[in-house]
């Protein structure tokens, strides 16, 4: 088992004939996800990666049975993709795009949730199953299948622990990458529930960055609710207050959102915090999860 | 982004919200002709920086006459508040202050909404309330369906105990701030104070907004509204090549591709002792332009003595990296040394590239860091 994302989960890339879609949607084939088709108003009927492309997600959800999507579009017409594919009842809708107006993402987050659909994004690396399929961004030759579960609100940090897991034999059973921007469709708490019930995962890893109040409020529930072990990594212990750090959620204001305060929050529910990525393993291991199998495997960082 | 507080006058006039009469001056001569065409005193001469603290920096002041105005607008401009000088100053009527009020809405992260809040305790910090005396703040959340509805009004009218006469402004007042926020994509909007005058007005005594950067696209003639001069100059000019810079106090400069990392890479370079003189994230589709730029807009900070570069190549391929750093190495020297730690996508090529040059290649982040440390501490 593994969440949100498997083997046979059937999705569709929003904006696949556009430049990032297309190269992304063709690695994701290449690993082995099922995407069934793509969306891109005005191209209907014309296929791409020899998948057939629709004008609107209706159609494409009555033609394949679609039941995620992927968004690839343009920041200024993403939020209405996102919508779109809510109405069409999708089951999971994951926004790679980043600078989507806050606004905007604002609507798509409560439309979501008064549908029951599951948002993942915006401004993230998406989702990815090691060996069974992957729906976002992240270079997949550096994941392993494995047990640790993996929550992110960034892109390239994350890649840099899920290399450390493959590396220290521990695999991973799903990594999510929940986004950088202030308004997001699926926090910690909401990820961490899913590993939780998730028998495949023994272990979770949370990177958490400065800016808002999330991480507290996850270690708060981690303490009350969580039976596998976590580990953290905060980001942004040397960034200036008032300063927006790339990510638009990136930013400590009014004294809020600093890496001590959260390091001391996790700290305080119990999860010991990575000074540094490379540590990730050994805290794993003092936290009594053992690697996969018996000896090391070989890092594939280059491909 | 944040604007003056004239400019966000405005905005709050083309709202219907009362406002004091003033007028903005960039010499004293100005600032005089702004007073007389006012013709009231006393004025108030206010700084017009983006920085808070500009009271306790005396860059607000009340003229009684034209000599003080003189006097005041001739001290508070060319004053340096925070770093920054200041260039224009906002000449007001001065008020008639009975009760200080404070409001503001915040696209709130925590509520996924927007939140109104209201204090009787205005004209100091919030934050300074929230810290010592939270129940005296009202926070009302403005669910997007919803929007914000009579009983909310209500709640923040009884909240205040204003006198019954002050209620239907009030009413407007709040109703004319949502606005601001949905019309112009603004991330925040406070009044603090809101001033209550002996006869029962309610007048903004001071403004702020700021805006969605994400949102600037959708409103040119705010984006038009930035001042340059606010901005650290090398932030300016990567924000003009789409990269995500920020200056620090640091000699290590850093280039890494994606936020987070970024961040992490900085902690790093703190972790081992040295200090970061920047944040830098390349963006995901860098191309050598892209990198050859970046690493111009680093070394242009005289405090960098090393250079460390992080690559994760995930969408970014290493190769790119590398010929970015020989174009940039072409157009001008580069004298600092430059660690490099750079794998993933397209590794082996990269390697190829910079075969037989100087720069120091490192296989972990950890290890780059650490060297970048020790250069940097030998270079002082």
């Amino acid at each position: 088992m593994s969440i949100l994302l498997d083997a046979n989960t059937r999705i569709l890339v929003q904006g696949m004939t556009g430049n990032e879609g297309r190269f992304h949607a063709a690695q994701m084939i290449d690993y082995g996800t099922q995407v069934v088709g793509g969306v891109t108003p005005g191209r209907g009927g014309q296929t791409a990666l020899d998948r057939p492309i629709f004008n609107t997600v209706r159609e494409a959800v009555a033609e394949t049975g679609a039941e995620a999507s992927i968004i690839f579009v343009p920041a200024t017409h993403a939020a209405d993709a996102a919508l779109e594919s809510i109405e069409a009842g999708l089951r999971l809708v994951i926004i790679i795009t980043e600078g989507i107006p806050t606004l905007q993402m604002m609507d798509v987050y409560w439309e979501a949730r008064r549908r029951g659909t599951r948002l993942i994004g915006p401004n993230c690396p998406g989702i990815i199953t090691p060996g069974e399929a992957k729906a976002g961004i992240m270079p997949a030759h550096i994941h392993k299948p494995g047990k640790v579960g993996l929550i992110s609100r960034s892109g390239t940090l994350t890649y840099e622990f899920v290399n450390e897991l493959t590396r220290g034999n521990y695999g991973q059973s799903t990594c999510i990458g929940i986004g950088g921007d202030p308004i997001i469709g699926t926090g910690f708490i909401e990820a961490f529930e899913l590993f939780n019930a998730d028998e495949k995962t023994e272990a979770v890893v949370m990177i958490g960055e400065i800016g808002g109040t999330d991480e507290e409020a996850a270690a708060a529930w981690v303490k009350a609710h969580m039976d596998k072990p976590v580990v953290g990594f905060i980001a942004g212990r040397t960034a200036p207050p008032g300063k927006r750090m790339g990510h638009a959620g990136a930013i400590i204001s009014g004294g809020q959102g600093t890496a001590a305060e959260k390091i001391v929050a996790l700290e305080t529910a119990g999860i010991p915090v990575c000074e540094r990525p490379d540590q990730v393993c050994e805290l794993l291991r003092v936290a009594g999860l053992k690697p996969l199998g018996e000896g090391g495997v070989q890092p594939r960082v280059a491909k | 982004m944040k604007i003056h507080e004239f400019q966000a006058k405005e905005i709050l006039r083309g709202h219907g919200l009362p406002l004091p009469a003033g007028q903005v001056a960039e010499s004293v001569d100005q600032a005089v002709a702004a007073a007389e065409a006012l013709g009231v005193w006393p004025v108030v001469v206010k700084a017009q920086v983006h920085v808070g603290g500009r009271g306790k920096a005396g860059g607000v002041k009340l003229a009684r006459n034209l000599e003080e105005l003189r006097r005041h607008a001739g001290s508070i401009l060319g004053m340096n508040i925070k770093g920054i000088t200041v260039k224009r100053v906002l000449v007001e009527q001065g008020i008639d202050i009975a009760g200080e009020i404070y409001v503001s809405i915040v696209v709130d992260r925590g509520c996924k909404c927007p939140m109104l809040m209201v204090s009787a305790s205005g004209g100091v910090d919030i934050e300074e309330i929230a810290a010592t005396a939270p129940e005296r703040i009202l926070k009302i959340q403005l669910r997007p369906e919803l929007g914000l509805r009579d009983f909310q009004v209500r709640q923040a009218v009884y909240f205040l105990g204003l006198p019954r006469e002050a209620q239907p402004q009030m009413t407007r007042v709040l109703r004319a701030l949502e606005r601001v926020i949905l019309d112009h994509d603004a991330a925040m909007v406070e009044i603090n104070p809101l001033v209550l005058t002996s006869r029962n007005e309610i007048i903004c005594a001071d403004a702020k907004i700021t805006f969605d950067d994400n949102a600037l696209v959708l409103h040119p003639e705010i984006a038009a509204l930035r001042d340059e001069n606010e901005e650290e100059p090398l932030e300016g000019e990567a924000r003009r090549h789409n990269i995500s810079y920020v200056k620090l106090d640091g000699r290590i400069g850093c280039l890494v591709n994606g936020a987070g990392l970024a961040m992490g890479t900085m902690d790093m370079v703190k972790h081992f002792g040295g200090e970061p003189a920047n944040f830098l994230d390349v963006g995901g589709g860098a191309n050598p332009d892209r990198i050859a730029e970046a690493l111009r807009i680093v070394t242009a900070d005289p405090s960098v003595n090393t250079i460390l570069f992080n690559i994760f190549g995930g969408i970014v391929r290493c190769d790119r990296v590398a010929e970015g750093v020989l174009q940039a190495r072409e157009r001008a020297a580069v004298t600092q040394p430059i660690v490099m730690r750079l794998v993933g996508t397209n590794e082996e090529r990269a390697r190829e590239l910079l075969a037989g040059t100087d720069l120091i290649m490192l296989p972990t982040m950890a290890e780059a860091a650490q060297r970048a440390v020790e250069l940097s501490r030998r270079a002082d």
